[in-house]
């Protein structure tokens, strides 16, 4: 029902840059042929269209990003999400001060966690002043819907973000099909549908308005402007780990400008202006601190800072002088001081240990094997994963064919502003294939290049289409005029075919962009709405089955347990335990001290009698284990188990993988391996589940999510006790019991 | 092949002198500003040597405050320098508003940030 006005609206605002592509070449006409008055008008109309596709493609943004909402209900999506509504909830509550200085007793128990120190505040900020202004202006919302709606409208001030940087790139043209494009695409929906709190949705609106500041910088070599993109880069730097891709891509671009030989002095004033001021306010966000000069990703930032430095005085003291012999003198003097003590100072510094070297998410990013190979708990992290052809088809669809034809087009028109994002387009589509999240981070760039690729076709082809009235009107007078008129003329000899052909692109080209609309609208209803809390299936007439399995869960939790029980599961849901249940977790999704994660992957692999001893020594009095053998849900821990073997065994080595394996396959029925049925996660896992009949036709056991009849239904517990288990069976929950009597 | 070089350096020194004298008195103004606060973050960076750079964020917003202010009068200088044709159109008075307001953040993230 919600699709319909969706998709027209979607088709509408598809066709309507080609609308204002034709009103330019209207205007130039008007230039010559029709009276002076009639000129302001057509401008005025233009801006009129301007404006109304502006505010359709805003709207359109919000509203598409809406079917989660009406699909489900006003919720929040995910893991992360619950963590950021758990500490703006805080901050709205306590206030900015304990909130800054926040100490968390009810994760990583015994640990507990810094919050205030160790999260980026720039989401929840954000989230907390809209709410306070909602107030203030006497609109009582909760500070959920406040959350829920957050990503969606930095959606669509992204939007508007991205018809200013394509017109600074391009032409105006650009910048509204840009806006339209990037409103609808599925890399970045996926992360800013209705309810997914997550940084991200912030941090994209973020990274492209300091772009788009950065550039107009460069093309005015405004310190207003300059300034105006240090503080976008402190707002990033607030919202998302990502700002590391800023620090390093701009300086890229400077060095490249450099080595082409378009420095300029404009891109001096932009690029000092905006390092140094923006590196003095990322400091002031703790958790980043003092890595702006002492790790070694943003080393490359600093340098480029320096050789901008002797560049310029090398430019300047080649203006004084006027000898060329002396000044090679001087050069080779400057240049070569300049290397050595560049190369002294890293060497001194990252010997020391003053420089910290590259960490590994880093490294991950350079070399996509070493995760694979060092850091299990990142390689596990299914959004980590390397993407695959079909998933940038999925999330580009047809920018994917029109991202290299844009670069052909900024190719044919260099400047500052192409390059830029020409690079940014190229970097951010290799990290997008080294990692999956990342073509997140690509989007902004495939659309705008898109864009180019888009307006720049439409309106040589509708400069073809209305060439030919006019030189048929005044051919002749126009004939030698000018370098344009000759161009026209060459077009008017093929212009039968040129003019049908062109009908016929023109004709394509729609086509394409209502299928990418179409494409776009059912990947954002079917793929990217899902809350993943809430599970929904087709029965078997063919009706909707909603799965609440883990609010039920929480909610027994927080009604039915002691305020102080600390609950072991796996780090997955740590932060939903939190949230939700209001009870002390072991470890969550912050992933910050391996070892505790290692520990409670050891548990979760050994035997009950050595899996009770580590439960003791870590007061755990609930175990949540989350099973998907009678829904056929597939992400359960019986899949993620294997990490668990992994992460755990990197820490402990009487963990061994090949022990859950047999003969290198990984299996839960009659053949699995002995321990691989004794642990504990299996023993929790299908507890009690060998007396279930799942399926019609199927021995009792039967696991669903995996397609076998389970190999251990034999299941006694003798340390633990079961104490709930949810009505599709997703989440179980079991009682660790006291120790024994000793006599 | 020393004593060209030397010889080099002297002349280098002289034509640069000579040809620095004809540069307008407002720029050399600047070029002042900018000597001194590039003079004191070396002093800066000379007594951290000495005495260690114990808090950090106090050492930082030291040789911080000293970089942005040259860099940023360094800019200045760009910008109001006629014979730069990239910044004919900005008028002189914009770009003094401009670099007010730069130095303005600065210093007072830099006092937030002294601790």
């Amino acid at each position: 029902m919600v699709e319909k006005p969706n998709q027209v609206n979607a088709g509408s605002k598809s066709g309507s840059p080609t609308m204002q592509a034709t009103s330019k070449p209207t205007d130039l006409l008007s230039q010559h042929f029709s009276i002076r008055s009639l000129k302001l008008k057509t401008k005025q109309q233009e801006l009129l269209i301007r404006v109304t596709i502006l505010c359709l493609v805003y709207v359109l943004a919000f509203i598409t990003r809406l079917f989660s909402v009406l699909r489900y209900e006003s919720m929040i999506h995910e893991f992360d999400p619950y963590f950021n509504y758990r500490t703006t909830l805080f901050l709205t509550q306590k206030g900015f001060y304990e909130f800054w200085n926040w100490f968390d007793s009810e994760s990583w128990y015994p640990l507990g966690r810094i919050i205030g120190g160790t999260l980026y505040p720039g989401l929840m900020v954000t989230a907390a002043l809209i709410y306070w202004t909602m107030n203030v202006l006497r609109f009582a919302v909760h500070i959920r819907e406040v959350c829920v709606l957050t990503a969606p409208f930095f959606a669509s001030n992204t939007t508007l973000v991205a018809y200013f940087f394509g017109k600074e790139i391009w032409d105006t043209g650009a910048g509204l099909v840009a806006a339209a494009l990037i409103a609808i695409c599925p890399g970045y929906i996926s992360r800013s549908v209705a309810g997914s709190y997550d940084n991200e949705g912030v941090a994209i609106f973020a990274l492209l308005f300091t772009f788009y500041l950065f550039v107009k910088a460069v093309n005015t070599g405004s310190l207003a402007w300059s300034l105006a993109s240090a503080f976008g880069y402190f707002y990033m730097v607030s919202a998302w780990g990502g700002y590391v891709f800023i620090i390093n891509l701009i300086p890229l671009y400077v060095l490249v400008l450099l080595i082409t030989g378009r420095y300029s002095m404009r891109l001096y004033v932009a690029y000092n202006c905006m390092y140094v001021l923006g590196m003095l306010l990322a400091m002031q966000i703790r958790f980043v601190g003092f890595q702006h000069v002492q790790s070694g990703e943003h080393m490359a930032a600093m340098g480029v800072f320096f050789l901008l430095q002797v560049f310029y005085f090398l430019d300047w003291v080649k203006h004084q002088l006027n000898d060329t012999r002396l000044f090679q003198a001087f050069l080779r003097i400057t240049v070569s001081t300049a290397v050595v003590v560049g190369a002294i100072a890293i060497g001194v510094g990252t010997a020391s240990g003053y420089i910290s070297p590259w960490t590994g998410r880093f490294y991950s990013l350079l070399d996509p094997t070493y995760a694979k190979d060092h850091i299990p708990i990142i390689a596990s992290v299914s959004e980590h994963q390397p993407t695959a052809w079909s998933s940038f088809m999925f999330d580009f669809h047809i920018l994917l064919l029109l991202f290299p034809a844009g670069l052909y087009f900024c190719f044919k028109r260099l400047s500052d502003a192409t390059i830029f994002i020409v690079m940014y387009g190229l970097t951010s589509m290799y990290f997008a294939g080294v990692m999956v999240r990342l073509i997140l981070v690509a989007t902004p760039a495939v659309c705008l290049i898109s864009a180019i690729a888009v307006s720049a076709t439409i309106k040589n082809l509708t400069q073809v289409l209305r060439a030919k009235p006019k030189v048929a009107q005044t051919g002749s007078s126009r004939g030698g005029s000018s370098g344009k008129a000759s161009s026209k003329g060459s077009l008017d000899q093929s212009q039968p075919i040129s003019k049908n052909g062109a009908i016929a692109l023109l004709f394509g080209a729609f086509y394409l962009l209502s299928r990418y609309a179409i494409h776009c609208t059912w990947v954002t209803s079917e793929a990217y709405s899902s809350p993943s809390i809430v599970l929904a299936a087709r029965g078997a007439h063919g009706n909707r089955v909603i799965f609440d399995d883990y609010r039920e869960a929480y909610f027994w939790l927080r009604q039915n347990t002691p305020p102080d029980a600390k609950v072991m599961s796996w780090w997955d849901y740590g932060y939903q335990i939190t949230a939700m249940g209001n009870r002390t977790v072991i470890v969550d999704n912050n992933t910050w001290n391996n070892t505790h994660i290692a520990t409670v992957g050891r548990a979760m692999s050994s035997y009950e009698d050595e899996a009770y001893e580590i439960m003791r020594s870590l007061d755990v009095d609930y175990v949540l284990v989350v099973f998907g053998g009678v829904t056929g849900y597939s992400s359960d821990d019986i899949n993620k188990f294997l990490w668990m073997v992994r992460i755990g065994g990197g820490i402990f080595p009487v963990i061994k993988e090949p022990d859950y394996l047999v003969n290198g396959e990984y299996r839960v029925d009659k053949g699995a391996a002995p321990k691989m049925l004794n642990c504990l996660m299996y023993k929790l896992s299908y507890y009690r589940f060998g007396e279930l009949t799942t399926e019609y036709g199927k021995p009792p056991g039967y696991d669903r999510a995996r397609g076998v009849e389970i190999g251990n239904k034999d299941i006694k517990l003798e340390y633990l006790e079961e104490a709930f288990t949810t009505s599709n069976w997703i989440v179980r929950i079991y009682k660790v019991k006291p120790p024994k009597n000793r006599w | 092949m020393a004593r060209s070089t030397g010889e080099d350096a002297q002349a280098l020194f002289h034509s640069l002198r000579s040809a620095y004298a004809a540069t307008p008195k407002n720029l050399k103004i600047i070029d002042l500003y900018v000597a001194f606060a590039v003079f004191t973050a070396l002093i800066q960076v000379a007594y951290m040597a000495m005495v260690g750079s114990f808090p950090f964020n106090s050492f930082l917003s030291g040789i911080l405050s000293c970089t942005g202010t040259a860099v940023l009068a360094v800019c200045l200088r760009i910008q109001v320098n006629k014979e730069n044709k990239e910044f004919k159109d900005l008028p002189p008075e914009r770009a003094y508003a401009d670099f007010v307001l730069c130095n303005l953040v600065l210093h007072l993230v830099i006092m937030n940030f002294l601790g």
